[in-house]
């Protein structure tokens, strides 16, 4: 019987496979910026309707955990940068450990957002379950939660797809020799994992930040 | 099975961090409307350097590029036709 070949026939070499397969995962990524954008646009709509309510919502959210969950997800980026870089033989042990790390950060975001979630529960924050907010400001913050809670959890969704995929690579590459599919596999999930970071860095900006100088 | 992290990915990393700092320091210092543009503009910068480095298109070619930059292209049109009623609306 022969080999199965290390590439289908429509591709000519492993590099040209690798590339195809990078390429698409950039069109992916374009795709997932428009879901995301489409949320920053409703975002813009209804901080431009309403400016002071956003302002004293954004206030009301925990800044602190959020600031924590940017340093967390930057960081776990960049343990997967060098969970790419450390994807050979002599140094899988390495590669796996680096990935094993960036796992337990995803792991510690999505409790975090978990905490939070909870304490704007227990502040009435929640659109829909007995929100509460000052009359004022009551309409502008109830889409800005609105906003918070859709974003934020669609976010958290990435992230536990990212991290199984994540937890995926680990395994194979602890278990077996690497390979140049698992290489190119590991890069997509890579490319993956730093667009959630950088949605996150984008949400981080729009949600906790506004409204704190005044 | 010795490994280093390479200097790029360490310096990008560290200057991630820095300006996370300097974000949440800036946003409570009273700049009127320019908080929000230093906001954006930060996080723009800290989606540049993912992209550059993490990402790795610093070593990419104008098609990867091409590939990358669509995504952005598609969400202006988004962004800029979407609020274009709202901002110019009397």
């Amino acid at each position: 019987m022969p080999n199965r070949p290390a590439f289908a026939p429509q591709y000519v070499s492993t590099r040209h496979r690798d590339e195809t397969a990078e390429l698409g995962m950039w069109v992916f990524i374009a795709t997932e910026v428009l879901l995301f954008g489409g949320l920053i646009l409703a975002y813009c709509v209804f901080r431009h309707t309403y400016p002071e309510a956003f302002a004293a919502a954004s206030r009301r959210t925990e800044i602190a955990i959020g600031t924590a969950n940017t340093a967390i997800l930057l960081t776990s980026s960049f343990l997967v940068a060098c969970a790419v870089d450390a994807f050979t033989e002599e140094t899988r042990k390495i590669c796996v450990a680096l990935l094993a790390g960036a796992i337990a950060l995803g792991l510690l975001f999505v409790l975090l957002k978990g905490v939070e979630y909870a304490g704007e529960y227990r502040e009435h924050l929640v659109p829909g379950i007995d929100f509460s907010f000052d009359d004022k400001f009551a309409n502008g913050a109830k889409l800005f939660f609105l906003f918070y809670f859709v974003a934020t959890a669609i976010h958290a969704l990435h992230m536990l797809i990212g991290i199984s995929l994540l937890a995926v690579i680990a395994r194979l590459t602890w278990r077996r020799a690497p390979t140049t599919r698992h290489r190119a596999a590991l890069h997509s999930v890579a490319l993956y994992w730093h667009f959630v970071d950088a949605v996150w860095i984008f949400l981080f900006a729009l949600i906790y930040l506004p409204g704190r100088a005044s | 099975m010795r490994w280093h992290p390479p200097l790029p990915l360490l310096g990008a990393w560290l200057a991630l961090l820095l300006l996370l700092t300097l974000t949440v320091t800036l946003a409570y210092v009273p700049l009127g409307h320019f908080n929000s543009s230093v906001a954006l503009a930060i996080a723009a910068t800290k989606a540049t350097i993912i992209g550059a480095v993490f990402m790795e298109l610093r070593r990419r070619g104008p098609r990867t590029f091409i590939f990358a930059g669509a995504g952005l292209f598609w969400l202006g049109i988004l962004l800029w036709l979407g609020m274009m009623d709202f901002m110019t609306r009397t």
